[in-house]
């Protein structure tokens, strides 16, 4: 079994209110020093009975066709075994 | 002229969108499930709005693989008029038959009121009932409206006239408090460079009536219908 943990992020150069939001927030909480929050997603897909280059491979053409969009998205994955 | 409106699940506008062109248009609107994949007897496809597939992941990017969306390609290739209204707009993005996508608002709410948008070119089939430069009052209801797209493709978009609304003051200025939602350039509305895809996120069905308190929305649809436009001979 492999997990592939993918990472999708916004692109730099495009405003996340939402991590705008957050920082305000934890600046309102007395953490000094906060430059800047960007707000992600987190996925995690887990294969079976595929080999570590065959999941990379896929995970990638995942992440190219549905799990992020390229017009404003970034993504990164790791794989994990067991 | 025939309308077929596509409805995913999730979706909830379909219903306003077969009112305005049945009752106040009097043309035919069938609405056509996700699952189907023949659309060859209409002739303007509408995406409404809603939360097509609850919007899962991002808006429109469950529904781009709808079954039907094939169809809706082909449609989009052969020529024929596809209208996609809010979350309709987001679908047809995120399907890349428009350009760009729509990001969270900036205001960190939800809006729902009327806002103006200027019509910036008539000369498709979706505007040509508007005067040039024409204001129309139009309400918009989303979370994620406001469009970007990269400094490249917006050069382009403004270089060969596919901007087609934007946000405006009441007196037809595009000023930075006139933008409800932080768009890039105040863009309200795109089409495809064949000008047959329009996408917009304010919703003309809901402004088609005396009744609701504007009816410039009516406008789009008359354009469409004065368009006259019916599917290509090739995709039948």
């Amino acid at each position: 079994m492999i997990r592939a943990k993918v990472y999708v992020t916004l692109k730099k150069g495009v405003l996340d209110p939402q991590g705008e939001t957050v920082r305000g927030a934890l600046e309102t909480l007395g953490f000094a020093g906060v430059k800047d929050v960007r707000v992600g997603k987190f996925m995690v897909v887990t294969l079976n009975g595929v080999s570590r280059e065959e999941a990379s491979k896929r995970v990638e053409q995942m992440c190219k066709k549905l799990l992020a969009n390229p017009v404003i998205e970034d993504y990164r994955f790791e794989l994990e075994e067991g | 002229m025939r309308f077929g409106i596509i409805v995913f699940p999730g979706s909830n506008c379909e219903l306003d969108c077969q009112w305005v062109v049945e009752r106040v248009l009097g043309q035919q609107a069938d609405l056509i499930w996700h699952k189907e994949k023949d659309l060859k007897d209409y002739d303007c496809l509408i995406l409404p709005g809603g939360f097509a597939h609850g919007d899962y992941l991002r808006t429109g990017a469950i529904a781009r693989f709808s079954p039907v969306m094939k169809a809706v390609e082909r449609h989009a290739e052969d020529g024929g008029l596809i209208l996609g209204i809010c979350n309709g707009f987001q679908v047809l993005c995120e399907a890349g038959l428009l350009p760009g996508a729509l990001l969270r608002n900036t205001s960190l709410a939800f809006i729902c009121r009327h806002v103006h948008v200027r019509v910036e070119n008539t000369a498709t089939p979706f505007t040509t009932a508007c005067r040039p430069g024409q204001v129309l009052r139009v309400p918009i209801n989303h979370n994620e409206g406001r469009y970007y797209v990269d400094p490249e493709t917006l050069r382009q978009l403004n270089e060969k006239g596919q901007v087609i609304l934007r946000y405006a003051t009441t007196g037809g200025e595009i000023t930075d408090g006139a933008n409800p939602n932080g768009s890039l350039d105040n863009i309200a509305g795109v089409c495809n460079e064949g000008r047959n895809v329009l996408g917009l996120m304010p919703h003309p069905e809901r402004a088609a009536e005396a009744l609701l308190g504007s009816t410039s929305g009516l406008l789009l649809f008359e354009s469409i219908v004065r368009s006259g436009r019916t599917a290509s001979p090739m995709s039948r």
